[in-house]
């Protein structure tokens, strides 16, 4: 039985449970992340960062979340009402649907019951996170759009223009991965893994997810869309209270996503790397942090880019580094050395 | 064009990157300059100017003489004086207001003072909660000088050979 006949078996009450864990789970892993983010780059530029509230200042995002709820929620008279109010909800909602098709760990018992730790598995299933992150970025144009103001405008632009940009080379980079795992759906790629991981088999393809991941979220040092210091924040600019927290939410969550995509695609998901220790979620966890901190590291490190480089290096030397590395996979599947590392 | 191909090959492995990322990997674990406010504080000179004090002198006689030297000099227009002439023939202040709010701590009225009597004390952490606060009258000032004599006189005994 595979794992989408296996799900099919699920009573109605082990889905909702399954999504109540998932949601959890992601806002839960965001607001660590935002904590993690404050204290890792403060350490870097020898500060301490947030430790005052709660142990090591753990409650310091959820402390930030109240404040941002009784913040004086503000739709500037320019504003396009409706899209204004829609936009951050895209955002938010788009990635946290995203995570339905990724799978935690292989099959569980639930409360007695024999299941996958996934809500579902699709046979396409990295192709709708790649639509769900593309849907994604309608959050960020339209509340560029909608603010009624010229730097959100702005920034809506730079990250429609940019996000589509390193979508394809995400996508492409990803197809590698296909070709060598005959599937598309989360949980046999991850099954595919079992004796190479393929960050080893496919790197050049492994690199390119890794940098466009970055530029894919928005983030430093591609994190032209907010450039608070030429754009003032962006297409967030009129945004606050809770609006504002969704996209926070949103970025944050999203960096979640393709960090799990990364470990699941490249890294053997919940697999061991080390024989005799059983595999587990802690082992796709693991991969994940590592992968954010990374993500941390570069926002710690890289200046930003400036709009044209991010331009030449999506188009100029990602997607055609990609396609021919495609093609050089694709042939070598036909020929005997192809199933090396199968 | 072997230098050319080097360029290459280490613009293609991101080596500069890579350095720039080992370089804040290693600051990671760097010791840490932070000073934890309210459990540690930095040093402080003894020419530290903070909160306006206004002090008496040992036998419990406040030293300002109402010259209003301070008033005048100050940049900010902070510092308002009234006097009068007491019983004693003597001409002391009736009113004497900071605006805290107003004062850039230039520290021109310490200066100015021929007694000694207005003097800026190391407190900083003082606050207010409406603006009205902020305002330190006559008594305030006088209190603050009661109360932190001692600290202010070491700081002036220390400092006597340079004033």
């Amino acid at each position: 039985m595979n794992t989408s006949q296996l799900l099919g078996t699920d009573p109605g009450w082990i889905i909702l449970v399954k999504g109540l864990i998932v949601f959890v789970f992601c806002v839960l892993c965001t607001l660590l992340a935002i904590w993690a983010e404050r204290r890792i780059v403060a350490r870097m530029q020898m500060r301490l960062g947030p430790n005052r509230v709660g142990k090591f200042g753990l409650l310091q995002s959820l402390a930030d979340g109240v404040k941002l709820a009784l913040k004086e929620d503000l739709i500037p008279k320019a504003a396009d009402r409706v899209v204004f109010v829609i936009a951050p909800v895209i955002s938010a909602t788009t990635c946290f649907i995203s995570f339905a098709v990724i799978p935690m760990t292989g099959r569980v018992s639930l409360f007695g019951h024999r299941t996958a730790m996934q809500l579902t598995d699709l046979p396409v299933g990295v192709l709708y996170v790649l639509a769900a992150a593309s849907v994604g970025v309608y959050g960020i144009v339209l509340a560029g759009w909608s603010s009624g103001s010229t730097y959100p405008l702005l920034g809506g632009l730079r990250s429609s223009a940019q996000v589509i940009s390193y979508e394809v080379a995400m996508g492409l980079s990803l197809v590698a991965v296909f070709i060598y795992a005959g599937s598309m759906s989360t949980s046999d790629i991850v099954a595919a893994q079992h004796h190479w991981w393929y960050s080893v088999v496919l790197f050049p393809s492994f690199c390119i997810y890794a940098i466009s991941m970055v530029g894919e979220t928005n983030r430093a040092p591609f994190d032209l869309a907010e450039a608070e210091g030429e754009l003032v924040g962006g297409f967030h600019t009129e945004y606050s209270s809770l609006k504002f927290a969704l996209f926070f939410l949103a970025e944050y969550a999203n960096m979640i996503l393709v960090s799990m995509l990364a470990a699941l695609m490249f890294l053997g998901g919940w697999l061991s790397p080390i024989p005799f220790i059983p595999d587990s979620f802690l082992w796709l966890l693991i991969k994940v942090a590592f992968l954010l901190f990374c993500f941390l590291w570069f926002r710690a490190t890289f200046p930003r880019y400036r709009y044209d480089q991010i331009m030449r290096l999506g188009w100029k030397i990602f997607i055609p580094i990609t396609i021919a590395w495609i093609v050089f996979i694709g042939g070598m599947m036909q020929t005997s050395w192809g199933y090396l590392f199968h | 064009m072997i230098k050319k191909t080097k360029q290459f090959l280490s613009s293609l492995m991101l080596i500069e990157l890579l350095k720039g990322m080992l370089l804040t990997g290693r600051y990671f674990f760097a010791r840490k300059i932070t000073v934890q406010y309210p459990e540690e504080r930095t040093p402080q000179s003894n020419r530290f100017r903070g909160l306006h004090a206004l002090r008496r002198y040992a036998n419990g006689e406040e030293r300002c003489i109402a010259c209003k030297l301070c008033e005048a000099v100050c940049p900010a227009m902070a510092i308002t004086i009234e006097s009068e002439e007491r019983e004693d023939k003597t001409r002391r202040t009736t009113r004497y207001d900071i605006d805290l709010t107003k004062c850039i701590f230039c520290g021109f009225c310490e200066e100015s003072c021929p007694v000694d009597s207005i003097v800026e004390t190391r407190i900083f952490d003082y606050h207010g909660e409406s603006r009205g606060d902020l305002i330190y009258t006559k008594d305030m000032l006088l209190a603050v000088g009661d109360k932190y004599e001692k600290q202010i006189a070491e700081d002036r005994a220390q400092d006597e050979r340079f004033r």
